[in-house]
């Protein structure tokens, strides 16, 4: 029988957990109440005595200075609407989890593989609630209708004996495993119709490419020798699905594209992933020749750079967009637990040292009616937010670095970037530690969490546009703490010696991480059927493509399995053994002894037939606004400071850990009231160096809208400037492409895919022109293309965006600057010039407009500047430095001076510009490559001699009375604010989130 | 060997700060440190008395998912020792037993308190305190000030008026099952550090200075004996000044960090009492 126990708080206890809800509940769905109460509720489907459920309800499950429970009867007393949220059936359930295994302490042995303990929280809701409102408290905020399911019960319907009835959740499935084998010999009709009602995402060419392999008479003969028959199996087809996939493959960063830049000039572009991110770390890395600092790039899970002669450093960076707009809590979890494998399993494994995290979402503030499907940007603020503060905060990962932008388009798909690094011994036992290698004979071991039907058809699901069928089992929960016992484990089996090569199990499952491990040695035989499951009733192919959580697959010489298994099973970790690598040339698979998967491993890697692109660029006739100069200067100043993009985020910011492992010397947040927002992260990794890691990031998507070229210049240019701004070395810094874009295959759902395409082009284009030019090499990133969505008439697509992330050294952390204004009497300077370049402005957005004059990126000026300020710092001349980026010159006046504590004395007529602009222009403009520095009277001489011959004005200086004072070009005064307000309308838009 | 401050720091299933724990006590002036997952201690081949400082690091026992360190308390107290009749909890006891220290840091912390191993009044270790949700109901990083109370028996804290450090969690309000046990704590000064203003010249209610709501403000707690100590703010988060939030402004910030104190104070009692 299953036992109920219900733990709920003592009399006179706050109920913080209500009280949010409570909170969260007004300003979600506008439902004003007087009380919630929580109760946590352990359904126990176990063989247990009253006395051992008792000892669990009285011990692990509940606090007696806090908490009563009660066994098989309700506590809940008084309340209107009481209403209770558990999991649906297979649905990861970490504290039900947890639960089972206090249980197990307690009675002295393992409960049995079908006992369980499920968790469910139950709302005690007071105030005036109908059955309507109380339905969209249920869907609309507390449950999410994918993975949990609810009950309503009004206090007059309640069983005040009994309680909510009994649920257990539990999969019960019946479905014996059973290979299906699909006869491809068929209309292209129904071709298409096999690739879309099984969630494949291959298109006709790819379809009729596996149609033209299944039907080669040579092929079948073979076949025939390990008892398969014509026709794929299903677990060939989805695994075919699986590698051949625009998340796994990359067909569009691989195709082939004529492109014609519209003056009717037209090129051939043969892969861009080939010709310009491959083709610029290449160039890069020859022009630095023995100064080359890249170990490992886009070959493995992560990039690798040197970081000293003992060690190196792991850099990756993910995207986790479509699970996150289905349940932005899990989405985002998964999205950092799953990133944080990458650089896990790169080379022959890292330490983790720290996150980034970056969100493009729409306003939470959106009032506007929401199309079917998509939850409110609201929701995914909160759900994303909260899943990246346990993903990271539980894996002891600081997260160091990030931001939020925002822009309603993104309620379409909200981007959930999320990226780790890690150090890594230079050496392992003799070898270089970037460089693993399976080799034949080794087992395949998979390590960590059980497979479920958690995350099928991830990889596909992510390479489609959000549609009315898109699939909940896309959707997963991460545990970090099975994670975090299996690096404890696999850190030490490295260190012992243990494997050969290790990689983690993310998109694609077992079928991705075992197929590209046998790459190595040419082929591998794999047994489905001893697969550790969470439950019963998987199919061999669901086995094979599950992207079930917190697993690595390693490769483990056979000398070595006995000791890798003694020590896993000691520290509580499961590991098993699945087969063998070997050098067959086939991607083998069996269940229950019978051939389940047959297909060349060449087929599987190199079939894939290369994606054909047209791309027209054209010119869409943008102008130049036309407005007068607002007249209160004063008041358009604090209006700029409180846009989303600009204000402060320190209330998500605080929710994260950022210092956990104590190597965070600069953190997000500075200045003389901890407040300022920071322009990167400083890192010491290693307490006995002062040597440092420096990491930050460029993103500007609104750019896109007047030309990606000039978007992705900028958002490089914006990453180096912010890591140079902090004290990292310009010579020593990597870059990490992440692209985001909306579908630019033209189809009829997507009419100008050409425009987009082009889009993505001239993206390339700049990222190999820049990156040239600042002598950036890239070392890993990642491009998630469908960010769209359809359902009807109604398509959103997001606007094209990359992170450019950046990740370098400082060699002496002492020197680290930040961007507080630090004393009174310090001289203020601005470095570069500013011309007329507010086109997708901050300022021109708030007014409405658009314009044209987008920013563009003089990178030979801004490198000898990058290199100048290095000098400075290294001479110790700078006692703040903040970039400019949105908001311009005016924002980063008034943010140093507030972070600083002090005011400023400031005259436009000093800002040298190219030409002559309006007051406003020079206050908003955006130019890129320009800082603001505050340098002590003492240095005036050493600073500007450091600068000499570059575009330097001195602006005026710090003051000890806390008012922002601006002279306008006329003399005039045109801006006077006490710092206090400008700071107030900075923090204040998102303070309460 | 018998002449050696030897520490220990309990690792795995969720603790986070262990590495950067180990290097606090070194820098501390410990002459052995060790890093020991607990699977090390369970298998019978790593015994606690074979050390004299006992550290329990920040981090997430179990992901906290019972409340903060629940799951991981019941570990402590159930778990057998392999192929003995022994537990875990009976070898901490005997440690205690023998005057030898204990430190909890924040998840540490909250396992001492809910192990019953604080405040243990006279003596006894059942659970009379409990570290519970912050009263703004989240996690929050970020630097407080603490005071501490010169007449507390606390070894740990000796000498010290106040400091500045980190906090780090989500569920740091300390709360009491009765008027009669705060009444005792205070009464034994064993609520050694509190949540200050600035200047660390009174304690205070108010967020974010007290950044959870906790009782009388406590923000860490010793046992009578003043040998097992807890605190929810993150003393091995600061030991060198580069750690401090300020350090690019304040440059008359002493090298050496106050988290370090701590560490120096229990080395040195070890050295004077227990070697």
């Amino acid at each position: 029988m299953a036992w109920r126990v219900e733990v709920g708080l003592k009399e006179g206890i706050r109920d913080a957990r209500g009280e949010r809800v409570k909170r969260e509940i007004r300003e979600h769905l506008g439902i004003e109440l007087d009380q919630v109460n929580t109760i946590d509720v352990y359904t126990i489907d176990a063989d247990l005595s009253q006395q051992e459920v008792e000892a669990a309800a009285m011990g692990p499950f509940s606090d007696p200075v806090i908490q009563n429970y009660a066994i098989n009867r309700p506590l809940a007393g008084q309340f209107d609407v009481l209403i209770e949220v558990g999991f649906r059936p297979g649905v990861t359930d970490n504290v039900g989890r947890t639960s089972r295994e206090a249980i197990q302490y307690i009675v002295g042995h393992p409960l049995d593989a079908n006992e369980g303990v499920y968790t469910s929280v139950q709302y005690l809701l007071t105030g005036k609630i109908n059955e309507d409102a109380a339905e969209r408290i249920a869907a609309g905020f507390l449950g999410n209708g994918l993975i949990q399911r609810w009950t309503i019960i009004s206090a007059a319907d309640f069983d005040r004996k009994n309680g909510v009835p009994v649920t257990v959740p539990k999969v019960i499935s019946t479905a014996e495993p059973k290979v299906r084998e699909i006869d491809l010999n068929v209309s292209d009709e129904e071709l298409m119709r096999i690739s879309r009602e099984g969630v494949l995402a291959l298109n006709l060419e790819e379809m009729k490419v596996i149609q033209a392999f299944a039907s080669d008479p040579q092929m079948q003969a073979e076949r025939a020798k390990v008892g398969l028959t014509a026709g794929l199996t299903d677990v060939e087809l989805e695994a075919l699905a699986q590698t051949w996939s625009e998340h796994c493959k990359h067909k569009i960063f691989s195709a082939n594209i004529n492109y014609d830049d519209g003056s009717g000039q037209t090129e051939t572009i043969d892969s861009l992933f080939k010709t310009f991110i491959v083709g610029v770390t290449r160039d890069v890395r020859a022009a630095k020749g023995d100064k080359d600092f890249c170990l490992s790039v886009f070959k493995d899970n992560a990039g690798v750079i040197r970081f000293n002669d003992d060690w190196s450093l792991v850099f990756k960076v993910e995207t986790h967009n479509s699970p996150s707009a289905l349940d932005p809590y899990g989405g985002a979890l998964t999205g950092i637990v799953g990133v944080n494998r990458d650089p896990f399993g790169t080379g022959m494994g890292a330490r983790l040292i720290f996150n980034t995290d970056v969100f493009c979402f729409a306003s939470p503030f959106y009032d506007e009616p929401l199309p079917p499907r998509l939850l409110h940007p609201r929701r995914i603020f909160e759900g994303v937010v909260e899943g990246v503060e346990h993903g990271g905060n539980k894996s002891g990962v600081p997260t160091v670095n990030g931001s939020i932008v925002f822009d309603d388009r993104f309620a379409g798909k909200p981007l959930v970037y999320c990226g780790t690094a890690a150090l890594m011994p230079a050496q392992i036992h003799g070898q270089p530690g970037h460089v693993k290698l399976a080799k034949v004979g080794d087992r395949i071991m998979m390590i960590g969490g059980r497979i479920g039907k958690d995350g099928i058809h991830g990889a596909t699901f992510s390479s489609e546009e959000l549609h009315e069928g898109s699939p909940a089992t896309a959707v997963q929960i991460g545990d970090p703490i099975t994670q975090k016992r299996m690096f404890d484990f696999l850190i030490i089996a490295r260190d012992r010696g243990m494997y050969n090569s290790i990689t983690d199990n993310g998109a694609g499952g077992l079928s991705s991480s075992v197929g590209e491990m046998a790459e190595d040695t040419g082929g591998f035989e794999m047994h489905l059927d001893r697969a550790p499951l969470k439950y019963s009733g998987l199919q061999p192919w669901e086995i094979l493509i599950s992207e079930a959580q917190e697993r690595m697959t390693v490769a483990v010489p056979d000398d070595k399995v006995e000791e890798f298994l003694a020590l896993a099973r000691e520290m509580d970790v499961e590991a098993t053994d699945l087969g063998v690598f070997n050098d067959s040339g086939y991607y083998h698979c069996l269940y229950n002894g019978k051939t389940v998967t047959y297909l060349p491993m060449e087929f599987l890697h190199k079939g894939v037939p290369q994606l054909k692109l047209q791309a027209r660029w054209e010119d869409r006739g943008y102008q130049e606004p036309e407005f007068s100069q607002p007249l209160d200067m004063d008041a358009t100043l604090r209006h700029m400071l409180a846009r989303l993009d600009i204000c402060s985020k320190e209330s998500v910011v605080r929710r994260y850990d950022h210092e956990v492992q104590a190597g965070t010397v600069l953190k997000p947040l500075v200045g003389v009231a901890n407040d300022g927002p920071a322009d990167a992260a400083m890192v010491r990794p290693l307490p006995d160096s002062f040597e440092g890691i420096v990491v930050a990031h460029g993103i500007t998507p609104s750019y896109s809208d007047i030309d990606t070229y000039h978007m992705m210049a900028c958002a490089i240019d914006e990453g180096l400037r912010n890591y140079v701004a902090v004290g990292g070395d310009i010579e020593h810094v990597a870059g990490l492409d992440n692209f985001c874009w909306c579908d630019p295959v033209q189809s009829d759902r997507t009419p100008d895919g050409e425009y987009k395409a082009a889009q993505l082009v001239r993206a390339n284009k700049a990222l190999y022109d820049y990156c040239l030019a600042f002598g950036v090499p890239l070392i890993s990133g990642k491009d998630s293309m469908k960010n769209d969505y359809q359902i009807g008439d109604t398509k959103i697509s997001i606007p094209p965006t990359v992170l450019f992330s950046v990740i370098g050294k400082t060699d002496d952390i002492r020197k680290g600057v930040t961007m507080d204004a630090k004393r009174p009497g310090d001289l203020v300077y601005l470095l570069g010039t500013t011309r007329n370049e507010l086109g997708a402005s901050e300022y021109y957005g708030m007014l409405g407009y658009l314009g044209k004059n987008v920013p563009k990126v003089d990178a030979a000026t801004a490198l000898q500047r990058y290199r100048s300020v290095n000098q400075a710092q290294k001479q110790g001349l700078l006692a703040s430095c903040h970039d400019l980026s949105d908001g311009g010159l005016g924002v980063a006046l008034a943010e140093t001076a507030f972070a600083g504590g002090f005011g400023m004395h400031i005259d436009l007529n000093n800002v040298k510009c190219d030409e002559v602009l309006r007051e406003d222009a020079v206050l908003f403009s955006e130019s890129a490559s320009r800082l603001l520095v505050t340098v002590r009277p003492d240095n005036q001489e050493a600073f500007e001699k450091v600068f000499a011959g570059q575009d330097l004005s001195l602006l005026g200086n710090v003051t000890e009375d806390k008012e922002l004072r601006i002279v306008g070009l006329g003399g005039e005064i045109l801006v006077r604010s006490h710092i206090d307000d400008l700071k107030e309308a900075w923090q204040a838009p998102l303070r309460e989130m | 060997m018998s002449k050696q401050v030897r520490a220990i720091v309990i690792a795995g299933n969720g603790t986070n700060c262990e590495r950067e724990t180990a290097h606090a006590i070194r820098l501390g002036g410990a002459e052995v440190v060790d890093i020991v997952h607990i699977s090390e201690l369970l298998s019978g081949r790593v015994l606690l008395q074979d050390y004299h400082f006992l550290n329990l690091a920040g981090g997430f026992l179990d992901g906290d998912d019972l409340g903060s360190a629940k799951a991981g308390a019941n570990r402590l107290l159930h778990a057998p020792i392999k192929d003995s009749e022994e537990h875990l909890s009976e070898h901490l006891r005997k440690f205690i037993a023998d005057g030898k220290l204990i430190m909890g840091v924040c998840n540490g912390f909250q396992l001492m308190v809910k192990m019953g191993l604080l405040p243990a009044l006279g003596g006894d270790f059942s659970q009379t305190t409990t570290l519970t949700f912050n009263d703004n109901g989240r996690f929050e990083d970020r630097w407080v000030y603490l005071k501490a109370d010169p007449a507390s028996p606390c070894i740990f804290t000796r000498g010290i008026e106040g400091m500045t450090l980190p906090v780090r969690h989500g569920e740091g309000k300390l709360v009491v099952d009765s008027e009669a046990t705060l009444a005792r704590i205070e009464e034994k000064h064993l609520g050694v550090l509190k949540y200050s203003l600035s200047d660390y010249s009174a304690t205070t209610m108010d967020y974010p200075l007290n950044p959870n709501g906790s009782t009388a403000a406590i923000a860490g707690l010793c046992d009578e004996t003043g040998r097992l100590f807890g605190l929810m703010p993150h003393p091995e988060a600061y030991v060198h000044r580069t750690h401090h939030p300020r350090w690019t402004r304040e440059d008359d910030l002493p090298e050496e960090g106050m988290g370090l104190w701590l560490y120096q104070n229990a080395v040195r009692f070890i050295r004077d009492e227990l070697l």
